[in-house]
């Protein structure tokens, strides 16, 4: 084993791929000398040449068009989008593009794209540097969308996305960059779609993605000096998602608390809480809580205000055992 | 036109006239109700994409719009193929699931028409990124109207494929007409051409004539081809029919639709063979007649053809 940050997992899974597989390229904005705006591919233009690691001038939506042909074309692009806000303006690529060559095409053309870009709050970036908008991703048929919490799980899955013949958005969260933790010094891949059980319990399940199970853990400890036991799953890929795993850790607890940063409304906590319901609502001993951001932009004072935290999924865990049906 | 000999030339104006006749067949069937959705026919283009892809070989690569047709099948899709798609059918390129706004076909290198106005620009680029990466000797052209020089996946293309030096060949073709807007209340110049030169790159404006484009298209491939990177050639026509089939043009001035349909890329190219004595009346008639067959056979290929079945529905969506 041995102790890496979670933005050394990145650039430790994109060199292992460009090795493996010359016809792995990075594109984005800074990605060559600077080494991308947060280091994730620092020292790979040294290593690989320009040809492979392709500096492009500012414009997203020109170079995400590029990776789908290039892709549709046999190269496999690793893309980088600096901030998740920004994949507003290469919302045609990603959805209208990317996202539908396979299937509208008939399955004529394969689409190996990876697509990672950091997401959160944190840095007092203000509203258009923090947003959490993988939901919006993930409501698009033809993605698949990854949101790793550790060095651990990011080096393992977007060695997996890249190997992907189908597009896959990594979101990653700027405020885990600097986390560490250790991993194995040989090579390991995380298949995609596979949650992962983070603490095991049997009084709640709580399912926490990216910094949320961080918070999740936290909250854990405090709720366990209490005696009440947290289940932490983390899905890690978002979708699609391991129902499975959710669906056993609930037949275990029968109580569902869902933590994810981005804003409440309509997030993937919306998602899985209303498949539970649809489909499981007979194991379920409470209703399902919900821990998310409220529903206003990311504000620049008032982050922490913003944000959710352990204390948030705290107070979630005691209301879902506050109530039984 | 001294360099061409009579096979090709006779070639040039098959590949035309089956546009052209591609392009009225549809309008019937469409009208009467066998194909739904959209259809945007090409009829007064048919010179460019002819002219364009006569330089190309099936591995290259091209991207295009929702007025696609004259595109796909200059690249060379076969007429039994394309109807099958256009009517939805299980047996086109795409099983069925693109329709005329979206046909492709990776074996001819076609990387898909576009819905999705100024959508292909950049994934051309991709083609010719991965051409220049495989050293594969391929080039990429893109074809697309003058409004979308309007959106910024234009303007990123053409910046992306200069600094990159990429092989690929921008192709507008300007008929004047976006839609319902004519060029002139959304463009402040005349030639769309004027706008490579913003970045860096050549750029030409010609009339809808077969031999300027295929000379024109002909060095721009070339260069592209040899590494000497991207071009844009502005193709000069106007609109003969409205935005789509069923348009009933309310916005459109008569005398601009006669001032379009007066000017007719192939009866100029037709007439110039019979002046030069490559070709007689009767055998352009002969060609004519050909043709028509081959498109009557393709639609009752594509109408005894199966739809997709339901079950398909969620099949592929991820490998
Ligand atoms: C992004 C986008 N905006 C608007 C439309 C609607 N639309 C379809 S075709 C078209 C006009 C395109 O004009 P031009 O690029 O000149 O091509 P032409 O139709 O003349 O061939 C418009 C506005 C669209 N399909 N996509």
């Amino acid at each position: 084993m041995k102790e890496i940050r979670y933005i050394g997992g990145i650039k430790e899974a994109i060199r292992e791929e460009m090795e493996r597989d010359s016809r792995v390229v990075l594109i984005g904005e800074d990605v060559g000398k600077p080494g991308g705006s947060f280091g994730a591919s620092r020292g790979l233009i040294e290593q690989f040449g320009p040809d492979r690691v392709i500096d492009t001038p500012i414009s997203e939506a020109g170079f995400m068009g590029m990776a789908a042909g290039a892709a549709a074309c046999g190269m496999r692009p690793v893309v980088e989008i600096m901030f998740m806000d920004f994949m507003t303006v290469c919302m045609d690529g990603v959805v209208n593009q990317i996202a539908k060559m396979r299937y509208m095409f008939g399955s004529r053309f394969s689409m190996p794209i990876v697509i990672r870009t950091p997401c959160g709050g944190g840095l007092n970036a203000g509203p258009q540097h923090s947003q959490c908008l993988e939901a919006w991703f993930a409501h698009v048929p033809g993605l698949k969308v990854v949101m790793p919490s550790t060095p651990y799980d990011v080096k393992g899955i977007m060695k997996s996305a890249i190997r992907d013949d189908n597009p896959v958005i990594v979101v990653e969260n700027k405020a885990l960059h600097a986390l560490k933790g250790s991993i194995p010094e040989e090579e390991y891949v995380i298949p995609l779609g596979r949650a992962d059980i983070k603490r095991t319990g049997s009084d709640v399940t709580v399912v926490a993605t990216s910094r949320m199970v961080h918070e999740s853990l936290k909250a854990a400890e405090i709720l366990s000096a209490e005696n009440i036991q947290v289940e932490i799953i983390d899905p890690v890929t978002i979708s699609p998602w391991d129902k499975d795993r959710v669906f056993q850790s609930i037949a275990k607890t029968h109580r569902l608390v869902v933590a994810h940063e981005a804003v409440k409304q309509c997030g993937i906590g919306a998602e899985i809480s209303a498949v539970v319901a649809e489909e499981l609502m007979d194991e379920l001993d409470a209703p399902i809580v919900r821990v998310g951001a409220p529903f206003v932009p990311v504000p620049f004072s008032l982050e922490q205000a913003y944000l959710p935290n352990a204390k948030d999924v705290v107070a979630g865990v005691r209301k879902v055992l506050e109530k039984t049906f | 036109m001294a360099t061409f000999n009579r096979d090709q030339l006779v070639e040039f104006y098959t590949r035309m006239i089956r546009i052209r006749m591609v392009e009225e067949k549809l309008m019937e069937v469409f009208s009467n109700g066998e194909i739904p959705g959209f259809i945007h026919v090409c009829i007064g283009q048919e010179a460019t994409p002819v002219a364009v892809c006569s330089h190309l070989d099936a591995t290259d690569y091209m991207a295009n719009t929702h007025r696609g047709h004259g595109h796909a099948l200059a690249k060379g899709i076969r007429a039994t193929d394309f109807m099958a798609e256009l009517f939805g059918r299980k047996n086109g390129p795409c099983r069925g699931r693109s329709g005329s706004m979206h046909l492709a076909d990776p074996d001819l290198g076609i990387l898909g028409a576009n819905g999705i106005v100024g959508g292909g620009i950049p994934i051309a680029c991709g083609a010719a990124l991965s051409a220049k990466y495989f050293k594969n000797n391929r080039v990429a052209v893109c074809f697309f109207g003058e409004g979308a020089t309007g959106e910024g996946t234009f303007h990123e293309s053409l910046n992306l494929a200069a600094v990159l030096n990429l092989p690929v060949v921008f192709i507008c073709e300007n008929n004047q007409w976006a839609e319902f807007t004519p060029q002139t209340v959304h463009m402040g110049i005349r030639d769309v051409a004027e706008r490579a030169a913003a970045y860096g790159i050549p750029g030409v404006a010609i009339p809808n004539d077969f031999f300027r484009i295929h000379e024109e298209a002909g060095k721009s491939i070339a260069t592209a081809r040899t590494g000497g990177g991207p071009s844009l050639i502005e193709v000069q026509s106007l609109r003969w029919h409205g935005h789509f089939v069923g348009d009933a043009q309310k916005y459109r001035n008569p005398e601009n639709i006669e001032t379009a349909m007066s000017a007719d890329c192939i009866a100029d190219f037709l007439q110039r063979l019979y002046a030069d004595n490559h070709i007689t009346h009767e055998e352009a008639e002969g060609i004519r007649k050909q043709v028509q067959e081959e498109i009557l056979s393709a639609v009752e290929y594509a109408r005894n053809s199966p739809l997709p079945d339901p079950s398909e529905l969620l099949e592929e969506l991820w490998v």
